[in-house]
């Protein structure tokens, strides 16, 4: 029996507070600990996931209007493989991991133990409403942790679905989904986890980690930003257009934090980039988009108007290129090009998270590393070029939480890769091994035996010892064998 | 000298003209730091002696030497650390590669403590500046003639617009802590660590803390001849790094009742022998802490369990090393932090129950176990949680390189030491390129269900079926 947030607004503190006494009173009965019960878990969220994708699906069509493809590649398949992935690792990366000693500690052996953090608390978005749930829980549980999962309220369907699948697949007595809204994440926040994982926008990514410093918890933020996209003259037009356009409409329409937002490229060359991106545009939608099946409509009014808003600015409206059609009721936006629109107009200042794609012109390529490295470090960075020391050039001097060549979006589906933001964009990284490390605590274990002495390390201090230990130090062997039998050393 | 922010300014110049960025200037400013530490040790040695009574060999043992080795080791490693690492990449994403690309991250901030205050002043920066990052230091002021001597010294070998050290107390800490950095490392209590983490909050500044807590020795049985060697590390690691004010000295001991009196004989006789003289001990850094300190002993049935020593020379603020044996487990020198020359014996019924000693109080820096049952030393590390756990030694972890140092939970979180800190001041970038050949028309709406088909097929890596949609066999 769980009464947690069934009754929404009850969830309080006292409420959060039972919650993580109960998953703590678990964590510490070891339960989560073995390698047996984690594997279940997976192995059941996996089941899950083949059971209830029309579910799922459907959900996701009910929060956002995401086209099937979408919740199916980028969601369902992405976490099946997160969990196909883990279950695969799991054993060796439970391993203690033996480092190599010097001569300073001999004899000696030493080892790093990875061990569970403890309980976890997962605040998820509500974009990917779905994966960014299940990937971080997948990690937790990997990493032998007890975890509270608090879905994005804005996507109330897959929030109310993982709360009925998850206590008919996982053991609820350590993982617990909690649903609700600003009340009863902060009655959450109040309490002390051993790590937090939040995904969504800066403002609140702040607001957690304030809240985690009362209890000296360590956080993984994954925020935003706006990831530009560098556009050479160089290239393969058709090939690049598709590409970032599937990166961007392709993406929940835009609405997803590595999305490209803008586009640099040069004032020569953008017409023929309009012109590619339109006619792509419309093989891909048609010549009707707000009739397209595959786009993700705008999440919710209040979006909708905050995007609306970065349209109607002054010295913006007038940039329109392509698109700017609006359907408040079936809450619509057609995938717009805006060219050239001023850099200090709210859509450059604030992450569009939506349909909306300006072009920005520069007289040279090179001169576009320097509009982004002005501003905060962006989720990730796109550079689309056949010039290799472009290339080289982007990816030594932008800073970014990840970045692609000639590809948008792909990066973060590389499980060897880590995701995750600098600077504006957050901090920690999960994915694939990142996420079992992230979770988990990396215990140093030193084992020594009883001989081996050092005396030069005690007092009382001489300088024979003196000698000795400047020689251990620097490791150098004819050193010691001199102070050992008692010669100066200069 | 300029404020906070002129000063502050100066290092993101430095930092944004790109100069640290090669190896070149980061290789320079390390062997710069050997430097220091190698021609300036008579004056370290002032300094430490000035702020803590520190001798000359335990400031060379605990600062300058592991200074020394870090540099050197940091020198060595460091092509191979600033290197992108090729990442393994899944066919399906075939043609395309995938690389981790380390990068500074900027402008870091560092607060470093007054226990070791040359040594972890200047290990940071050596991660720092591996990493490619300009530096801004702020010492404790608990450690005046150290802070001193770092900013007189820092400048007269590194890049002065790369580091730069700012003098003063709390206010000029909480004046740094304003400004956004793009890393924050602190050394210290959980309180003030708190205060750091707020502040790095408003920023969304990452930080590493490295605290304290109260680290537990676990002595086991063992035989006498090995009971020497334990005795003589028991007591060096409790009262020689700094008189006891070190985050992973011993805070006390666990033993068995029955093996108590033995071990209490063992530690005073070598307490004697190494200690006899007490200028071979630090003193206690300042008056509050001194009378924080003689503070713990008030209590009557703390006092009373008072087995060794007991001074307390207040001219001097030295204290004699202190033996308590069983002392009330809700007295506060069981339940805070000693950082102290303070060392209370706990006993139990048997030596097994320590772990759950341990496992009832927050997760220290460090447990230290003196055993030979493997099956003992197994459950420390399975069923407890500490920032290290060290076997049959004390304090050397901390020299170790290839280990992370530390906390977890109450300790702190974050670590640092070796590549550790290379990695605690960088950011690793994942960068993945494709080409222009080869692309798969499969992957762009408009959708259908050929579509959908090869989709799951790949994510099934299901390769053949791959091939024979692409090569139009299966539909």
């Amino acid at each position: 029996m769980d009464g947690d947030g069934e009754r929404k607004g009850e969830f309080d503190g006292k409420a959060a507070a039972e919650l993580v006494g109960e998953l703590r009173q678990s964590f510490w009965n070891g339960k989560t600990r073995s390698y047996d019960w984690r594997t279940d878990q997976l192995r059941s969220l996996a089941r899950m996931l083949v059971e209830k994708e029309k579910d799922i699906i459907d959900a996701l069509h009910e929060d956002l209007g995401k086209p099937e493809m979408e919740s199916f590649i980028h969601e369902i398949s992405l976490a099946k493989d997160g969990c196909a992935r883990t279950l695969k690792e799991l054993k060796s990366w439970m391993k203690p991991q033996k480092v190599s000693t010097s001569i300073t500690t001999f004899p000696s052996s030493a080892e790093i133990v990875s061990e569970p953090l403890g309980v976890v608390l997962v605040i998820s978005a509500w974009n990917y409403p779905f994966l960014l749930s299940l990937e971080p829980v997948v990690g937790a549980i990997a990493a032998g942790n007890a975890v509270v999962l608090k879905p994005s309220e804005i996507a109330p369907a897959t929030s109310s679905l993982l709360k009925r699948l998850l206590p008919g697949y996982v053991d609820s007595s350590s993982i617990r989904v909690v649903e609700g809204g600003v009340p009863e994440t902060t009655a959450l926040l109040d309490q002390k986890w051993d790590k937090i994982i939040y995904t969504g926008n800066s403002k609140v990514g702040r607001i957690v980690m304030a809240a985690a410093a009362k209890h000296l918890t360590p956080v993984v933020l994954e925020l935003g930003g706006k990831c530009p996209v560098v556009v050479d003259s160089k290239v393969d037009l058709d090939v690049a257009t598709k590409r970032i356009a599937v990166g961007k409409w392709g993406c929940n329409n835009g609405q997803a934090c590595i999305s490209p937002d803008y586009i640099i490229t040069e004032r020569e060359f953008a017409p023929k980039l309009i012109e590619a991106m339109k006619s792509t545009l419309e093989i891909f939608y048609g010549k009707d988009p707000m009739a397209s099946k595959d786009l993700s409509r705008i999440v919710n009014s209040n979006h909708f108007k905050r995007i609306s808003k970065l349209l109607d600015s002054d010295k913006v409206s007038e940039k329109i290129v392509h698109g700017g059609q609006r359907d408040e009721q079936a809450l619509k936006i057609s995938p717009t090009l805006l060219l050239d629109v001023p850099q200090d107009s709210l859509i450059m200042t604030e992450e569009i998270f939506g349909p909306l794609l300006p072009i920005i012109t520069v007289d040279d390529i090179h001169q576009s590393f320097d509009i982004i490295n002005s501003r905060p470090k962006p989720l990730a960075a796109y550079l689309f070029t056949k010039d290799k020391k472009l290339e080289e050039k982007f990816v030594r001097g932008v800073s970014a939480g990840g970045m692609s060549i000639n590809e948008t979006v792909l990066h973060i589906t590389n499980p060897g890769l880590p995701f995750g933001g600098v600077g504006e964009s957050g901090m920690g990284a999960y994915h694939g091994k990142f996420s079992f490390d992230t979770f988990s605590h990396k215990k140093a274990v030193l084992r020594r035996s009883f001989g081996g002495e050092a005396p030069a390390r005690y007092p009382p201090y001489t300088p024979k010892k003196s000698r000795l230990l400047k020689a251990l130090v620097n490791g150098d062997i004819i050193g010691i064998i001199l102070a050992l039998i008692g010669w100066p050393r200069a | 000298m300029g404020t906070v922010e002129e000063r502050l300014g100066e290092m993101r110049e430095a930092f944004r003209s790109g100069k640290t960025k090669c190896e070149k200037w980061r290789r320079s400013q390390l062997m710069a730091l050997l430097a220091l530490v190698r021609e300036e040790e008579e004056g370290i040695f002032s300094a430490l002696n000035r702020d803590l009574g520190k001798h000359r060999a335990e400031a060379f043992r605990d600062e300058v030497g592991v200074l020394i080795k870090s540099i050197n080791f940091a020198l060595s490693s460091l092509k191979q650390w600033m290197a992108p690492k090729s990442v393994k990449v899944p066919l399906v994403s075939f043609p395309s590669s995938a690389t981790v690309v380390p990068e500074p991250l900027g402008v870091v901030l560092l607060f470093s403590s007054w226990n070791f205050p040359i040594g972890l002043a200047l290990e940071p920066i050596i991660g720092a500046f591996s990493a490619g990052n300009v530096v801004a230091l702020k010492p404790s002021e608990l450690a005046p003639s150290s802070a001193e001597f770092l900013a007189e010294a820092i400048p007269r070998y590194l890049d002065g617009a790369a580091v730069k050290v700012f003098l003063g107390g709390p206010s000029v800490g909480s004046q740094l802590l304003e400004q956004r950095w793009d890393k924050i490392l602190f050394t210290g209590s959980p309180r003030v660590g708190r205060v750091v983490m707020a502040a790095a909050a408003e920023h969304l500044t990452p930080v590493i803390l490295e605290l304290g807590g109260k680290c537990p020795a676990i002595v086991d049985s063992i035989g006498s001849s090995e009971q020497k060697v334990a005795a003589k590390r028991l007591v060096a690691g409790k009262w020689g790094p700094c008189c006891g004010q070190a985050c992973v000295g011993i805070d006390y001991i666990l033993v068995e009742r029955q093996f108590a009196s033995t071990l209490i004989d063992m530690l005073r006789r070598t307490v004697k022998s190494l200690y006899g003289d007490s200028r071979n001990l630090s003193r206690i850094v300042n008056r509050q802490h001194f009378m924080r300190l003689e503070g713990l002993l008030k209590d009557p049935s703390v006092s009373a369990s008072v087995v060794h020593g007991g001074r307390f020379d207040s001219d001097n603020l030295k204290i004699e090393p202190t033996i308590l044996l069983d002392p009330p487990l809700d007295s506060e020198i069981m339940t805070e932090e000693v950082f102290g020359p303070l060392l209370p014996i706990i006993t139990l019924e048997k030596i097994g129950d320590s772990i759950a000693f341990v496992r009832d109080r927050p997760k220290p820096l460090a447990i230290y176990v003196f055993s030979n049952d493997e099956a003992l030393k197994k459950r420390v590390v399975a069923e407890t949680s500490s920032g290290s756990v060290t076997f049959n030694d004390t304090m050397i972890q901390f020299a170790v390189d290839t280990l992370p140092f530390g906390g977890v939970g109450g300790s702190g979180f974050g670590r640092y030491h070796g590549k550790f800190s290379f990695d605690a001041f960088s950011h690793e970038k994942a960068v993945m390129r494709r080409q222009f050949l080869l692309d798969f028309p499969l992957r762009y709406p408009p959708w259908n269900e050929t579509k959908l088909r090869f989709l799951r097929d790949v994510f099934h890596f299901d390769y053949f079926g791959l091939l024979l949609v692409m090569m139009g066999l299966k539909k």
